[in-house]
């Protein structure tokens, strides 16, 4: 075990593949400096700048670079600055890098992680501030993954690294400095496996990255018992530990710093609908971003932000629903799954 | 540069033959159209055969080659087999792609080549991303990367030719200007003295040739790719061509003259090789033979093509990552 912070982590994680894999290398802008939020530190002076490489600001070319560097056998990891950058890459990653593999008929694979720093921070406004995985969970052909503790981010990013479709990696630019225990002999984690990061009976509130914090802070002063599941890979995700907590519990909340339009508890919702309906005593409930873009002065950046009172009283609501006899609407027996 | 008297008229021939194929793979392709054989659109690079061929040939097996939409010439030039491709754009099991990718995604992977590309100048970051690989692999592989003057407007030619400047790759970039992008004439949208121009601002030598010669361009690609696989820099080529049909299969290009046309097919590079090897003494005759030779080989691949099987429905859950969670009900 070692303590270190959730960028030190991630650094860990590269350092450990490109020291097991040559073919391993990250390419980005300033990574030679080691990377805008010193999330590469150590990596230049450890491996050089053939395989640290700083780029130009080009976002389309790191990304497509990285895919005509992955289909030649390579593991490239390629950096985007802050994930609204990668909007100007949108074609590489989403026609080259996730179509490759299926529209070549399998004739090759696209071993690629894409990291992206993601979420509110500093006021940053509207153009660095976005939490945007929903638009990748809606792409055939790629992985989607949202580490939330140090731990993770060395077990997950290794994972990343070491699968062999395009990974979008998505890392919360407020979980840098976040210190935690990091277990270095950890395997990789299994890509598609939540965590259950708290156990409860009452209510099941599905989150990821950095809202996860503010989550269990909030299930720790909720009056019943809640339990939180941090997803972690939202593509493909662990249905099967959704669904199993909220068969037992009976009431499904997610929360995530994205706009809850179109967002990926959206598809939760549906799924757990579609197959649990007869398991629910209250509505599923998402909580999220209103869809505004995300403003600079705190007054207007704190009207977008989860923060805890919109939790609690969205934990208040979820359980004030169901108690006693009161279910959904009908008599839970009429659907007949108990 | 049009004389094979000091050239090696077996090697001509050789390219040739190329052409021909090339040419009689495309037009049982478009016959394929007509007869709703092909199901997707098609962009023939018929006229443009002598760049594909002359290029490809100096190529190795094991270097890459990333090509665009108008990619027929450049993957059977590059060694793929004429009717996997067949069964590729009839959506056929045994395709190369399997009948997921059809005209504008075929790719032959076992000989380099790395991809058509539907999407214009997409393919010449890829290209410098497998020249960046192969960079950081220490082997003498070059990468080949074909594209339109229209791609020439887009921004992943400035990225994908600064980067392989800034990162000495060894890619030669070849620009086959037919003089239109897609439908409009590319000089009527185009800023500045063109192709070659905008290379030689990133610091990389440019050369401009009539891409209807197939001595010039075999001279010139000769001369390049083994100055790319030495150097390990970048080079570019600019081609001067000329597109024969439309921008599909099915466009009639009624926005140019039948003049133009009519003028552009007395520029033919096939002919213009064919009158070469004549002068050079090669019989009318081998040339008759040559092409009914290629005639049965593509009548043979277009019968095979028709025949085989489409893919099978599962087929559409493979190749792609967790396709339990596609959606599609899956037994």
């Amino acid at each position: 075990m070692a303590d270190m912070t959730y960028a030190a982590a991630g650094a860990a994680a590269l350092a450990e593949m490109m020291e097991a894999d040559p073919t391993v290398w990250a390419l980005g802008e300033d990574l030679g400096r080691g990377g805008v939020f010193g999330q590469y530190a150590g990596l230049p002076e450890r491996f050089g700048p053939q395989r640290i490489v700083s780029t130009p600001i080009s976002e389309a070319a790191i990304m497509g670079v990285g895919v005509g560097a992955a289909v030649t056998g390579t593991r490239p990891v390629v950096e985007m600055r802050f994930a609204d950058f990668a909007l100007c890459a949108t074609d590489e990653l989403i026609n080259q890098a996730a179509k490759a593999r299926y529209m070549f008929g399998g004739q090759t694979r696209v071993p690629l992680t894409v990291r992206m720093p993601v979420g509110m921070w500093r006021s940053s406004a509207a153009q660095h501030s976005q939490s945007l995985e929903a638009l990748y969970t809606h792409i055939p052909g790629l992985v989607v993954m949202m580490p939330a503790t140090p731990a993770d981010n060395y077990a997950m990013l290794k994972a990343a690294i070491l699968s062999d479709d395009p990974v979008v990696y998505l890392e919360h630019k407020n979980l840098w400095p976040m210190p935690g225990a990091v277990d270095l002999a950890a395997a990789p984690c299994r890509i598609g496996t939540a965590n259950l990061a708290r156990q409860g009976a009452d209510l099941t509130i599905v989150t990821w990255s950095a809202t996860l914090h503010d989550v269990l802070a909030a299930a720790e002063r909720a009056p019943a018992d809640v339990e939180v599941i941090d997803l972690r890979t939202l593509w493909p995700w662990d249905r099967a530990t959704v669904f199993d907590s909220v068969r037992k519990t009976g009431r499904l909340l997610i929360a995530h710093e994205a706009v809850v339009v179109g967002g990926f508890g959206a598809e939760i919702a549906a799924s757990v609908g579609e197959a649990l309906h007869s398991d629910l005593r209250a509505p599923v409930r998402r909580i999220g971003a209103p869809k505004l873009p995300i403003g600079y002065a705190p007054t207007l950046e704190n009207q977008i932000k989860l923060g805890p009172e919109r939790i609690d009283a969205a934990i208040a609501r979820m359980l004030a629903r169901g108690r006693a006899s009161e279910t959904c609407g009908c008599p839970r027996s009429q659907f007949g799954r108990e | 540069m049009d004389d094979l008297r000091n050239l090696d008229r077996d090697r001509f021939l050789d390219l040739h033959r190329q052409m021909l194929r090339i040419r009689a793979l495309e037009e049982t392709a478009l016959r394929g159209l007509k007869d709703g054989l092909v199901l997707g659109a098609i962009h023939p690079s018929i006229g443009q055969e002598a760049i594909a061929a002359g290029v490809a040939g100096q190529l190795r097996r094991d270097d890459i080659l990333l090509s665009t939409h108008r990619g027929h010439g450049h993957t059977l030039a590059k060694g793929a087999d004429p009717e996997a491709m067949m069964r590729e754009l009839f959506g056929r099991q045994g395709g190369n792609c399997g009948g997921k990718g059809g005209s504008m995604h075929i790719a032959d992977f076992s000989v380099g080549m790395l991809g058509a590309n539907g999407v214009v100048g997409a393919n010449i970051i890829i290209a410098t991303g497998a020249a960046h690989a192969i960079s950081l692999h220490g082997d003498d592989r070059v990468v080949a990367c074909f594209f339109g003057d229209g791609a020439t407007n887009r921004g992943p030619f400035l990225e994908g030719l600064n980067w392989a400047a800034v990162f000495n790759l060894p890619v030669l970039f070849i620009c086959e200007d037919n003089g239109f992008a897609a439908t409009t004439r590319t000089e009527d949208l185009t800023a500045g003295p063109g192709p070659a121009a905008r290379a030689e601002a990133f610091g990389i030598a440019a050369e401009t040739i009539d891409g209807n010669d197939i001595t010039a361009v075999v001279e010139a690609a000769d001369r390049l790719v083994t100055q790319v696989r030495r150097d390990r820099r970048p080079a570019f080529l600019l081609a001067k061509t000329y597109r024969l049909t439309g921008h599909t299969g099915a466009d009639p290009a009624s926005y140019r003259a039948a003049e133009e046309v009519e003028r552009a097919w007395s520029n033919d590079p096939i002919a213009r090789s064919a009158a070469l090897l004549t002068a050079a003494g090669v019989t009318t005759q081998t040339l008759t033979d040559m092409s009914a030779d290629i005639a049965q080989e593509m009548e043979g691949v277009f019968q095979a093509a028709r025949a085989a099987p489409r893919p099978e429905v599962g087929d559409a859950l493979t190749d792609v990552l967790d396709a339990r969670q596609s959606g599609m009900e899956v037994a």
